[in-house]
């Protein structure tokens, strides 16, 4: 049985972490499981978690009247699920729905913020790997922005 | 040596060889290329005087024959005619049929081909006829092509050939080269380049050169190269363009140019081509392609818009390929500095001075690419 | 057969040779694939990568990608967007149409043997990569991993579905799909295609990448890449410019240093990087 410290350091996120830090950011995490279809987060409420993902997909949807739950992007395993808990006001923007099984890690985010307050060094090394989540996230969104597809390039 | 007389029976020896005879002539305040019929056509007596943005004939106080520089015309007017048709195709039950067309037969004589000019057509020979494909058309009116070259005696103030290296002296490339001689005896020396130019020159009136008569040639050359008109460096020059593409000065020609395109019709190197699709009512098709110019802004179009919208980018591009990527693309200059370009912008923009003010301020790397 | 015959003693690179559609299937709303086959003995025998000019009657010329197997009939997917790929795209079978080429240079599938091959593919950009794929499974046993990575604008606007999910079906190719937006009902990824990119299997020190699709998505998909490790003169791409003539002599599709139509369109990403920097190059 793979404990939740070297599960982590297999995930890209935490790579280059001090094995202390490991150790703090393992005691504030669990494995959990979704069934297809079973929500992971729902917009609006309180966001008190991430999740790394270890197996199978999830999708970010928000729901449009007259359109359904249009997905805005679906996160694969090995991805980190989650910034919400980290930046106020600490809740959630989109719907976080299980395509199908996913087996997870989730932590703890209520108790990863105190740490990140008491140990500055801690919170720079999250902050600074989220940002970089996020930064990529913006990226490809930037590209969808363009619509690059949609006059017909290449023919 | 010949005399200027014998002009009409070198015309004559060059017919009675077949060929159809074109040659400078004065037309519309310009002295151009055209069919030639007799030596009297010849612009005798005329010179051009030109600088940027200017051209105008100006009468000699001699009767030089060839005592100009270079007009709006080059020869590829006649090697890369500005339209012709490519292919008649004919519906038939099972599709279609294409006929290509085939030039007229008669071969060219091209008479008074300066220095520049033949690195000009060496020019266009290497993007149309030396890559994997030689163009058909282009292919058959170079092929048998008779070049008269003439040294420069007079270079305009736009002329810069001496620093591309093309000129003024005919190095190679014609059948017969000519230097008019006008100091004493008006008269004309002869050097023979092939066999059939010496069996042209058996039928034309003349006597062997003295010792006099090739010093006073080269004299009348190295007049040419004394008073060049304008310079460039071209020190690294390929290299030096390519690492100012985001140079200030392209912003700054590009308030003054109007991409009107004269300068890609002037020069005698520019090749660009595009082509039409027509048909007829009686359900014939056919192909023609003329002159473009890269300062067109449908030129770059590809499904979606324009690759080069601003007159920047436009000016930049014809600029850089001139004297920077035809080096990459053919292995030699695009420039044979004739000085065309400069004269009939009509707005004076002189590649000269372009390339200075780049090289006045030149970046070793080009600017910095940034993120978000 | 007077007419390819006559055609052919004459005929220069400028001259199109008739081809005749004998197949014509509907991808997209807006894209077919067609099959030519000569109207004389006069084939064309084309490599992964290389384009053809398809002529109308009277109407005029496009550069088309080839997008089958070059061992088969000549193959072209086209995507109606002006006035000659429309009328192309409306081409029924037993129409003849004009075909000049196969011109450029070709995808590196000889040079990649041993390696293992991403193929990396935006929208339309699929189609002249598919002949690449054909020869790399064609000799599926010399190469390494081999991974096929799709992104087109929805689930709707997918090539060759079909196709793509016999792929999935074999043990030896990862296929993997995404779209940049889906309606709910769509299983599959949603995201930009160099996405997908870090999800793939493929050892960086030994891969051959191909990248065909809208300029900045391939300038996207070669930062994946390159982030993943791949060197940048490991990574092929694609260049689209105004094609005309196909022989280097017209002068439109000139990029710099280079003439796309004699020189590419197939390029190492090293080489162009620097130039698609430079705006309105």
């Amino acid at each position: 049985m793979e404990t939740i410290e070297s599960l982590l350091r297999d995930v890209p996120l935490f790579e280059g972490l001090s094995p202390d830090q490991l150790e703090t950011i393992a005691g504030c995490g669990t494995n959990v499981q979704f069934a297809e279809g079973e929500l992971l987060f729902k917009d609006r409420d309180p966001a008190e978690c991430f999740y790394v993902l270890r197996h199978g997909n999830v999708a970010l949807e928000t729901f449009v009247p007259t359109r359904g739950s249009v997905v805005i992007e679906t996160i694969e395993a090995g991805e980190v699920v989650g910034w919400s808990w980290l930046f106020a006001p600490y809740r959630w923007h989109f719907d976080a729905r299980a395509l199908s099984l996913v087996r997870a890690t989730s932590f703890d985010g209520v108790c990863l913020r105190g740490k990140c307050e008491d140990d500055p060094k801690l919170g720079y090394a999250l902050m600074s790997r989220f940002a970089q989540v996020m930064i990529r996230r913006l990226q490809w969104t930037r590209l969808r922005l363009l619509d690059v597809y949609g006059d017909g390039h290449r023919s | 040596m010949i005399e200027p007389a014998a002009l009409e029976d070198l015309l004559g020896a060059l017919a009675a060889h077949g060929f159809r005879t074109v040659g400078p002539t004065v037309r519309d305040g310009a002295i151009i290329y055209d069919d030639i019929e007799s030596a009297a056509d010849l612009p005798i007596g005329w010179t051009d005087e030109q600088e940027a943005g200017r051209y105008r004939l100006e009468r000699r106080d001699d009767e030089a024959r060839f005592g100009y520089a270079v007009g709006p015309h080059s020869w590829k007017q006649f090697l890369l005619p500005a339209r012709i048709r490519l292919w008649r195709a004919r519906r038939r039950d099972d599709g279609f049929v294409v006929e290509q067309d085939e030039p007229e037969g008669t071969p060219l004589a091209l008479i008074g081909v300066r220095a520049c000019e033949l690195h000009g057509i060496a020019i266009q020979d290497r993007v149309l006829l030396e890559g994997a494909h030689a163009d058909h058309d282009y292919a058959a009116r170079r092929e048998d092509a008779f070049i008269v070259a003439v040294n420069c005696f007079q270079p305009a103030a736009t002329c810069f050939c001496t620093s591309m290296e093309t000129g003024p002296k005919a190095e190679g490339g014609y059948d017969l080269a000519l230097t008019e001689i006008l100091d004493g005896d008006h008269r004309l020396l002869v050097e023979v380049g092939t066999t059939r130019g010496g069996e042209v020159l058996a039928g034309v009136p003349n006597r062997p050169a003295e010792p006099a008569d090739i010093e006073a040639a080269g004299a009348a050359v190295q007049g040419a190269v004394e008073n060049m008109g304008r310079h460039v460096d071209t020190t690294d020059i390929r290299d030096m363009l390519a690492r100012n593409l985001e140079h200030d000065r392209w912003n700054d020609v590009a308030s003054r140019c109007l991409t009107c395109g004269n300068c890609t019709l002037v020069c005698p190197t520019c090749f660009c081509t595009t082509v039409e699709d027509h048909t007829d009512l009686a359900g014939n098709a056919e192909r023609t392609r003329e002159w473009d110019s890269c300062y067109s802004v449908d030129y770059s179009y590809i499904h979606g818009g324009s690759i080069r919208p601003s007159s920047r980018s436009r000016y930049r591009q014809w600029l850089t390929h001139k004297f920077g990527t035809w080096f990459d693309q053919f292995g030699s200059s695009g420039c044979i500095g004739c000085g065309r370009c400069i004269a009939w912008c009509p707005v004076g923009i002189d590649v000269t001075e372009e390339l200075a003010a780049i090289r006045a301020t030149d970046r070793p790397e080009g600017a910095a690419d940034g993120d978000d | 057969m007077a007419t390819a015959a006559d055609v052919e003693t004459t005929a220069g690179p400028m001259v199109p040779m008739p081809f005749r559609i004998t197949k014509r299937k509907r991808e997209l709303s807006d894209t077919w694939t067609l099959e030519l086959e000569p109207v004389g003995d006069k084939r064309v025998v084309p490599a992964p990568g290389q384009f053809t000019m398809l002529y109308i009657f009277g109407v005029g010329e496009v550069p088309i990608s080839v997008s089958g197997d070059v061992d088969g009939p000549l193959v072209h997917t086209v995507r109606a967007v002006g006035a000659v790929s429309r009328a192309i795209c409306e081409s029924e079978p037993g129409a003849v149409v004009g075909v000049r080429g196969p011109f450029g240079n070709t995808w590196p599938v000889e040079a990649a043997l041993g390696s293992d091959v991403v193929i990396v593919a935006g929208g339309i950009g699929l189609a002249p990569l598919r002949p690449a794929l054909y020869a790399v499974l064609r000799r599926r046993g010399e190469y390494g991993d081999v991974a096929l990575l799709y992104g087109s604008r929805t689930p709707a606007d997918l090539l060759y579905r079909t196709e793509l999910g016999q792929l999935r079906g074999r043990f030896d190719l990862q296929v993997d799909v995404t779209v940049d937006a889906a309606e709910s009902g769509w299983q599959g990824k949603v995201g930009v295609v160099p996405k997908l990119i870090a999800g793939a299997q493929f050892d960086p020190d030994s891969t051959v990448a191909l990248v065909c699709g809208p300029e900045i998505m391939m300038h996207f998909a070669a930062r994946g890449l390159i982030e993943r490790g791949v060197p940048t003169d490991r990574i092929y791409i694609s260049m689209e410019r105004n094609m005309q003539c196909g022989l280097g002599h017209c002068g439109h599709c000139q990029l710099g240093p280079t003439l796309i139509c004699r020189d590419g369109p197939v390029y190492r990403y090293d080489e162009m990087e620097r130039l698609m920097a430079v705006h309105e190059l």
